[in-house]
Parts: C-alpha cells; sequence; structure tokens
C-alpha cells in the first residue's frame, strides 16, 4: 500500500483488532455463563485481573518460553478453578432465590478479590517480561506492527473457532445450547444442572483469566483492571447478543475499531462513545447484533418474592421508630447529623429505586443517574447562577424527573437484563458528560461550594431538613403505591398480558413509573450535593446503581419500609468499617455475600417473616 | 436457616456497629486529622502514610509541640470527594482535631478545601497536584505542600527551550492534572520559543489508554518531540507499545513525574532511556538533610523512601512547625502562622508563600538512564519551586480574594 493515508487507516484497523481480541476472551465467557446461568457475572473482570497477577507471579518465577507460556496457560487453569470455587460455594446457593441475588453476590466477590490481590500482591504496578519470541515488530504497510499482537489476533479468532467447535459439535456443548433457550426444560430431561453450570462457570473463567493473563506482555497488572474491563465487556456481550459467541466476537471488533478510530476523531469524547453504540443497538434491536428474542423471564422473576401478602409494619412500630430518628439529632454531635442526613438522603434515594424495581418490576443498573441529574442540578444552580436552596432543590427534581421522562421512553420497551443495561447505558453517558464536559460540570474536580442557604446552614437543622424532606417524599411514594395507580404498576409486574387484555397501558404505567423514581431520586441527589458542599461524577458512577440495588435487597423487596432500613445499616456499615480497617472492601463484600445467602428476604423481610411465623404460632 | 446462625450474624454486625460508636478518649495529645486514599492508591498513600508516622514519632521523641505530644486520627476517603467530606466531618466533630492535613486526587483535595473554608478548618494539602487548590479556587483556610501541575510543566518547559525541535505532539491523562500540564507547558514554550507547531494531541482517559492507537495517532502527526503527563498504569502501556512501535526513535520525550520512583520503578529495565523527566532520585541526593532523612527511613521502614514518603514526612512537619510558630491551636492563628512559615525538608529548603499558601517546593529534573536493570534519573538537578511560580500579579488575577 503506497499511499500513507491508507496505510495509517490499515495499521490502525490491525491495532483494533489486537484490542477486540482480548475483549472477546473476556466476553464471550461473560456471554457463555449468562446464557447458561442466566447470572450476570460481575466478578467477570475480577477474573481477568486474577489472570494477570497469576500469570506474573508464575511467569516471573519461571524463565525462558516453556516458564512463560506454560505460566500464561497454568494461570489461565487456577482462574478457571477459581469460578468453579464460586459457583460451588456461593451461587449455587442461590440459584432457586431471586435472579438479582447471585448478581449481588458475585458482586460482593468483587469486592472481596479486590483487597485479597491487594494484599497478595501489593499494591505496586507489576510490570511482566514480554513474549519471548514475540518481543519486536514486524513492517506491516510501512509501519512497524508489534508481532504479540498480531499473535493476539490469531489467538481470539482461534478461541472463537474453538469455541464454536465446542458449543455446536460436542454432546457438552449441545447441552450448553439448550440451556441457553430453557434450562429448566433441561433438567427435566435428567440432566445435571449443577455439573453442566460448574463446567460452564470454568470455561468462562479461564478464558476471562485467560484475556488477563496475555495482557501481561502489554501492561503491568493494577488493580483497576478488573472494573476497567468489566463494563466493556458488558456492552460487548449485550450489543452482541447475550449468549451468542458469535455476537461477542462481532461486537468485540465493532467496539475495539470503534475505541481505535475514535480517539482520532474525537479524542475528547472516548468514554460516552460505546455507550452510545450500546443504547442505540438496544433500542433498534433489543436481542443485540445476533442475539435470539429471550422468552419473558428475564429479570422480573426476580421479584416474585415480593408478590405474597406483604409483611405490613405495624403502626406503632412506625412511629416509635420515626420519633426515635427524630431524636437522633438532638443527642448526637454534628458527625451524627452528617451520617443521619447522608442516611436519610440514600433512604430516598433507595425508596424510588424500590419504587420501580419492586412494585414496578423494573430493576434499573443506572439509577444513579438520575441522583447525578438532581446533584449537578443543584449545584450549578446555586453555585453558578446564585439560585435559592428551595428554588433549586424543586428544579433538581424537575430535572430529575425529565431525564427519566426521556431515557425511560426507550428502556420501558424493553424488559428484564435488556432494560437493566439500556439504564446503564444512559447513566455511563450522563457520566460521561459530567467528567468530558469540562466547561459545564467542572469535569472530574466537580463544582464545589455549593452549601445550603444561611438559615440552613446549621447541621442540625439541615439534618432536620432533610429528615423531613425525605421523609416526607418517601411517604408520598409510599402513598402512591397503595392508589389505583400502585396496584396497577404492580398488575402490569404480575402479568403484562392479562393486563393488556383488560385494556392497562402497561407501558405508560411503567414509563410514568419510572419518571416518578427518578425525579425523587433526582430531590435525594440536590439534598446530597447540598450536604457535602459540591459534586463530582463519582455521585452516579456505576458503583453507586449497585450500592442502591445493594440497599433495596438489603432492606428486602417486600415492603417499601426496606428500603430506608436497608440505607441504614448500608451506611452504618461503610461508616463503621471504613474507620476501622483499610480492607473495608473485602468486609462489606463479604457481608453483602453472607447476607444473600442467609437473608434472601432482606432485613425488614426476614424480621417480618419471623413475626408472622411467631402470630401463627400464637394462635 | 438455624437461629444460632442468625444470631451469630447479628452479633457480628451489633459489633461492627459499636465499635466505632465509642467515644473517644480525653484530648491530652494534640490531634491532627489526616484523609487520604490508602485503600483505593496504596502505592502512593502507603509511603505516604510511613512518612507522617515518622515525621509524628521524631517530633514526639523531642518533645512534641507546645509541651504536648502529637497524635495522628487518619482516615481512609476511598478516592471519593463525598466520602473525604464525611471524614473530615468525623474528624472535626467527633475526634475534636485541630486541623486536617492529607488527600491525594486533586477533586479531594478540593472538596475537603471547600469543607475547610465553610467551616472554618485549617486544612494542609500534602499531594494533590490541581492547581486550582492554591489558585482559582484557593481560600485562606487551605495551604499545599507539593509543587502543582504548573510548576512542574514550567520546570519542563524551560528544558524543552533548549531544544531543537519545532513540531511537538502532546500526550496527557483527560481530566484537570493532565489538562493543565499541556495548556501550561504550551504557553510557557511558546514565549520561549515562538513558532512552534503542535502537530498531535491524544487525550486517554486516566487508566484507559488504548496504547497502540495512541502511538500511532502520534505518529501520525510526525512530530520531532513529544510531551507527556502519563503516569501509572497509562505509562507502563505506552512506553512499551511506543518502543515497540518506533516512536521514540530519534525523538526527544519529556515527560512529568516519570521519575518518580512509585512510577519508574516498576518499568524495571526497559526505562524510557534518555526521557527528560521531574520526579525524584532518593539514590542520588547527597544533601545533609536527604542523607539524614534516607538513613531513618531505611531505618525505621527498611525500604527506600518514595515521592510519598517525602510528601507525608514534610506535610506532618509543616503541621507541627505551624501549630509551634503558631503557639496556639486557634484557626486563624494557625492561618497566620502558616503564612511566610519556613521549613527544611528533605528537599531543602521551603516557603508557604502568603500570597497563595502555596509552598516553594521543587522538584528534580533529569534524563532517564538504564543502571543494573533499574531505570534511574542521570544528570538531574533540583529545580527550587520558587523559580517556577508566576509572577504576584498573575496570581493575584487567578486567586480569588478572602
Amino acid at each position: 500500500m503506497g499511499n500513507p493515508a491508507l496505510s495509517f487507516v490499515a495499521i490502525e484497523l490491525l491495532t483494533g483488532l489486537a484490542t477486540a481480541a482480548v475483549l472477546f476472551l473476556v466476553s464471550c465467557g461473560l456471554s457463555l455463563i449468562f446464557g447458561v446461568t442466566r447470572i450476570v457475572n460481575f466478578a467477570h473482570g475480577s477474573f481477568y485481573m486474577l489472570g494477570a497477577y497469576i500469570a506474573y507471579s508464575l511467569v516471573s518465577r519461571a524463565g525462558g518460553p516453556v516458564g512463560f507460556w506454560g505460566g500464561l496457560l497454568l494461570a489461565s487453569a487456577a482462574v478457571g478453578l477459581i469460578g468453579v470455587a464460586m459457583e460451588v460455594f456461593v451461587l449455587r446457593r442461590l440459584y432457586g432465590g431471586p435472579e438479582l441475588f447471585p448478581l449481588l453476590a458475585t458482586f460482593g466477590v468483587v469486592l472481596v478479590v479486590e483487597d485479597a490481590v491487594l494484599a497478595i500482591w501489593g499494591p505496586q504496578d507489576l510490570l511482566g517480561p514480554r513474549a519471548p519470541g514475540l518481543k519486536g515488530a514486524i513492517e506491516v504497510f510501512g509501519h512497524r506492527f508489534p508481532s504479540y499482537e498480531l499473535f493476539l489476533i490469531a489467538l481470539g479468532v482461534g478461541v472463537a473457532g474453538g469455541l464454536w467447535l465446542l458449543v455446536h459439535r460436542t454432546r457438552w456443548g449441545t447441552l450448553v445450547r439448550a440451556a441457553t433457550q430453557d434450562w429448566e426444560m433441561v433438567g427435566a430431561l435428567g440432566v445435571r444442572q449443577a455439573t453442566l453450570f460448574t463446567g460452564v462457570f470454568f470455561v468462562g473463567a479461564f478464558l476471562a483469566g485467560l484475556g488477563g493473563a496475555v495482557q501481561l506482555p502489554l501492561e503491568a497488572a493494577d488493580h483497576q483492571m478488573d472494573l476497567s474491563i468489566i463494563i466493556e465487556a458488558f456492552v460487548v456481550v449485550v450489543v452482541g447478543g447475550m449468549g451468542s459467541i458469535a455476537g461477542a466476537f462481532l461486537a468485540s471488533v465493532i467496539i475495539g475499531e470503534l475505541q481505535t478510530f475514535g480517539i482520532l476523531v474525537f479524542p475528547k469524547l472516548t468514554l460516552v462513545l460505546i455507550f452510545v453504540v450500546m443504547a442505540v443497538v438496544l433500542v433498534i434491536r433489543p436481542q443485540g447484533l445476533l442475539g435470539r428474542p429471550q422468552p419473558e423471564a428475564g429479570m422480573n422473576r426476580a421479584v416474585e418474592v415480593g408478590t405474597g401478602a406483604g409483611f405490613q409494619v405495624p403502626a406503632v412500630l412506625l412511629y416509635t421508630l420515626c420519633a426515635l430518628v427524630l431524636a437522633v439529632p438532638l443527642v448526637s454531635g454534628n458527625y451524627g447529623r452528617v451520617v443521619l442526613t447522608e442516611v436519610a438522603t440514600l433512604s430516598l434515594f433507595a425508596a424510588s429505586l424500590y419504587f420501580m424495581m419492586g412494585p414496578g418490576g423494573l430493576v434499573s443498573f443506572g439509577h444513579a443517574a438520575y441522583f447525578g441529574l438532581g446533584a449537578y442540578g443543584v449545584a450549578l444552580l446555586v453555585a453558578k447562577l446564585g439560585w435559592g436552596m428551595a428554588a433549586a432543590l424543586a428544579a433538581a427534581g424537575v430535572l430529575a424527573g425529565v431525564g427519566a421522562l426521556v431515557f425511560g421512553w426507550f428502556c420501558v420497551r424493553l424488559s428484564g437484563v435488556y432494560f437493566a443495561m439500556l439504564t446503564l447505558a444512559f447513566a455511563q453517558m450522563v457520566w460521561a458528560a459530567a467528567v468530558q464536559w469540562d466547561a459545564l460540570t467542572g469535569g472530574d474536580n466537580g463544582v464545589l461550594g455549593v452549601w445550603p442557604a444561611p438559615w440552613a446552614g446549621n447541621k442540625l437543622v439541615f439534618c432536620y431538613l432533610a429528615l423531613g424532606l425525605c421523609g416526607g417524599c418517601v411517604a408520598l411514594l409510599r402513598r402512591v403505591l397503595r392508589a389505583p395507580f400502585g396496584y396497577t404498576l404492580r398488575a402490569g409486574r404480575d402479568s403484562a398480558l392479562r393486563c393488556d387484555a383488560i385494556g392497562i397501558d402497561v407501558r405508560r404505567h411503567q414509563w410514568l413509573a419510572f419518571s416518578l423514581a427518578g425525579l425523587f431520586a433526582g430531590i435525594s441527589g440536590g439534598l446530597y450535593a447540598l450536604s457535602k458542599g459540591g459534586v463530582f461524577p463519582t455521585v452516579m458512577s456505576v458503583s453507586r446503581s449497585i450500592d442502591a440495588i445493594v440497599m433495596v435487597l438489603l432492606g428486602g423487596l417486600e415492603t417499601m419500609a426496606g428500603s430506608p432500613v436497608g440505607a441504614a445499616v448500608f451506611t452504618g456499615l461503610r461508616e463503621q468499617i471504613g474507620s476501622l480497617t483499610d480492607y473495608w472492601r473485602a468486609v462489606v463484600g463479604a457481608i453483602i455475600i453472607a447476607l444473600v445467602i442467609a437473608f434472601p428476604r432482606g432485613i425488614v423481610g426476614f424480621i417480618g417473616a419471623r413475626a408472622a411465623r411467631l402470630a401463627q404460632g400464637g394462635r | 436457616m438455624s437461629s444460632t446462625r442468625v444470631v451469630s450474624y447479628a452479633a457480628v454486625l451489633a459489633l461492627a456497629l459499636a465499635a466505632g460508636a465509642l467515644p473517644g478518649q480525653a484530648a491530652e495529645p494534640i490531634r491532627v486529622g489526616d484523609i487520604n486514599s490508602y485503600s483505593v492508591i496504596p502505592l502512593y498513600t502507603g509511603p505516604y502514610r510511613n512518612g507522617w508516622r515518622m515525621a509524628v514519632d521524631e517530633v514526639n521523641a523531642s518533645g512534641g509541640v507546645l509541651g504536648r505530644k502529637l497524635e495522628v486520627v487518619s482516615y481512609d476517603d476511598a478516592a471519593k470527594p463525598g466520602e473525604a467530606v464525611n471524614r473530615a466531618q468525623q474528624l472535626v466533630s467527633k475526634d475534636h482535631v485541630a486541623l486536617i492535613s492529607g488527600t491525594y486526587l486533586s477533586n479531594v483535595g478540593l472538596a475537603v478545601s471547600s469543607f475547610a473554608k465553610q467551616n472554618r478548618v485549617f486544612f494542609m494539602a500534602g499531594e494533590p497536584l490541581s492547581d486550582a487548590i492554591t489558585w482559582e479556587q484557593g481560600n485562606r483556610y487551605t495551604f499545599r505542600l507539593r509543587p502543582n501541575t504548573y510548576m512542574q510543566a514550567a520546570m519542563l518547559a524551560r528544558e524543552a527551550a533548549g531544544l531543537a525541535a519545532r513540531r511537538w505532539a502532546t500526550v496527557a491523562p483527560n481530566y484537570e492534572y493532565g489538562q493543565s500540564a499541556v495548556r501550561n507547558f504550551q504557553k510557557l514554550l511558546a514565549v520561549k520559543r515562538p513558532g512552534l507547531k503542535w502537530v498531535a494531541e491524544q487525550w486517554p482517559q486516566l487508566g484507559k489508554i488504548d496504547a497502540g492507537a495512541t502511538v500511532e495517532a502520534l505518529a501520525e502527526g510526525k512530530p520531532e518531540a513529544i510531551y507527556s503527563a502519563l503516569f501509572a498504569s497509562d505509562l507502563a502501556k505506552f512506553v512499551r507499545e511506543g518502543e515497540t512501535r518506533g516512536l521514540f526513535a530519534r525523538r526527544a520525550v519529556l515527560s512529568l513525574l516519570t521519575g518518580e520512583p512509585e512510577y519508574l520503578e516498576p518499568l524495571k529495565d526497559e526505562a524510557p532511556r534518555g526521557w527528560i523527566v521531574t520526579g525524584y532520585p532518593w539514590y542520588a541526593i547527597k544533601t545533609p538533610e536527604h542523607a539524614r532523612f534516607l538513613k531513618a527511613y531505611m531505618a525505621k521502614f527498611h525500604e527506600h523512601p518514595y515521592m510519598g514518603s517525602v510528601v507525608g514526612y514534610s506535610t506532618m512537619m509543616a503541621v507541627a512547625a505551624t501549630i509551634r510558630r503558631a503557639g496556639s491551636l486557634d484557626t486563624d492563628k494557625l492561618i497566620k502562622a502558616a503564612q511566610g512559615l519556613r521549613l527544611t525538608t528533605p528537599f531543602g529548603k521551603v516557603v508557604f508563600r502568603a500570597i497563595d499558601h502555596q509552598s516553594t517546593m521543587g522538584a528534580y529534573v533529569g534524563r532517564i538512564a538504564v543502571q543494573d536493570g533499574k531505570g534511574v534519573m542521570a544528570d538531574w538537578h533540583y529545580a527550587d519551586g520558587a523559580d517556577y511560580l508566576p509572577s504576584d500579579a498573575e496570581v493575584r488575577k487567578m486567586r480569588p480574594a478572602d
């Protein structure tokens, strides 16, 4: 190729393919695991990171080509076994229960692995050796192209081919494909699901570990690897179609090339690009490029636990509890007031998510977007335009509500995991805007100087303000759930078909619920900004959306009262453990895992069930 | 589930909740609050903690300050500004600290600085490099030890002015630190060398560099020299891809922070020879201040000091000196004492300027070489921060009046 412009494009294409190859190794395992077990495995990024770290240890001990390549394979196998351990010891206990719990457990595993890696390998970035025999570059179209990256491209294609043969030409593969379509039927036909699932986890974790291990000659193993790959891997899986190996391959290539060429065209907007692609694909072709439309199982099953009679918190108990909470700021110091303010704020945030997640059956992975819209709304209005606190708070609610109205219109057209992923895509777009739109949002440094109006500047006053506002909003949400609207919403969750038959527009109800939830999340976000004196992109990071889900599930999906309890316990744990040890992530992760195994109905649900059993025994 | 299991879970929960709720002891020693990202950025904050621990021990061994011992209450901020504000509140109203010090990330530093202003607390920022902390968003309660991004970019701009290169490319992480590093470098170099051409720029997201594509995009601009503000994992990836693809051949490269042991050590024998960098050559500095620090540090922790160690040590020494000079724990007196405070750090003498509360601590500038399979800084010199600050008039224009 003599044309320099053309040869540049060609070399960029190759570079993009090398990125795509690693992306494929990680995401095909994720897709396989999801397809068969329906588990959204957050720990897949941790497998990737473990692959790199274990490979580093093995390779730096054993030298030579045999030591190097053997080390990579051994590390991948070790990660495969870790995946098996996770399936056997944690996830297997959760298969009967709500579909969201395994997801939460895998999130707990992410936290534990992060601290385990820190404890075992220390804080330093670990740069491994280069691949023996593939250290140099070869001349391609007049450019020097690393030979190792050519090897990666070949590896990606090889694994794709091998996996295709495994899935389409072996008995095990036939079972996997059958389970992907209907695992209950596969079980009914006498196939041992547990063994099948364990095998799938081994293959998936092995491939993720391999993906991490082969990164070693390219980059240092570091502690952020898990989170930096997992979101991209999710995007690939969703764009390609859940459970589709070919889809993951195609999507990896698209995302890999998009990133490579994206930085040429929009050097500063790289973050948002892949989420735009994901959103567009989900809106136009919800099942992904090569995915099959899914039967109406999805995540909605997650909430069936909450459809029973439901546990009613006795009124006396409720009022006593409220009175107790209201008395706390009088006796606690300023720090206690600040923590209580945070609990109140997050209670409203969690309750607004519960509103759509419980009765609405809409599990959002991106609820932090509306929290963030509210927070940024208040911050910009107060700090830049000098608005009053009350007006800014109201405007923040409206802003978040409008945001939810727009995004929700697209989201409610999908269901289950696809719904969750589209909410995530929108949340990531809003987050990317906050990070990269410096002129408006201040980028990473955020907006500062957002303190409450002077009359509310006192911590005691502001604490009561937060308690009153959040308590009022939660009560309002509860009232809405008991109105015909709430019952209709619940009906739509339990049987969309019957609702359609009697002339209820389920989608419109869901859309409205989504928007209301966004509005109240916005108010809580606004309060949060005022209590912290500023906003930063972290207020709407993925981890905040996950925190909200954890809070709701901690409290339990059976009653609204659960969410504030979940928020209080979650915040309390973080505050206490955070000041006790640097390894708070591992402790929080272990507690999450313990809770989903031991208290599958959440704290309030658990207490309710106990109370009900006691009452029966007394009769 | 058996009820014993439930009880044991509940007990663990209750214990965890109760442990932190115990009341603090009577405030006999002077308490200093410390906040840093110990759990998320251990690479830097571990040595930082060692540094201030050593300073506290030294201060207390020589009789403490104002006749009382110094005691540090230290919390982790999880690298989140919101979390840091809670910790700051906890330090002030629960632990009753006299002042707050620490922080690593710029946004965390800015959040705590805003908290300090709102709550009228003295804040000594150690590491965060953001220019805004002492300039655009500076306030009377906040002081900062390390040379900021502007100062370090100015040091490299002075080196760059001596090069023949006319076509320049830049690569920096896309957030305030990287943007300031590039903008100020371009501005200062343009004054010294008019008519330069900026032929390519890349802005990878921090921690997410697509190294191959970035290298190709820079090479496509056919630059004669490259200026980088990358660090940590982005740097390692960029160095490997750039070497393999021949980006650095016959090109001058200037790179911020690359000479700091935190970032240079992981590169081992692949440290990019000839790069002009800012950093900390602990192995070669022979001044008496540093020799004493080095010996004491190695004896105490059995490892060599990192950049973080120096910053942690000097931050706590600055805190002690401020309290000593103020003769009181009153915030206004502390501020007065810190303005114009002179301090001897392992890097030499520094002054906290009254005009913007920025210290004149400098950095070492040199060329990377490889010795015994390790990257080191060679031909280095100490660049005193005082020589790289903008004029007082410019500072007054940037910094809001108190």
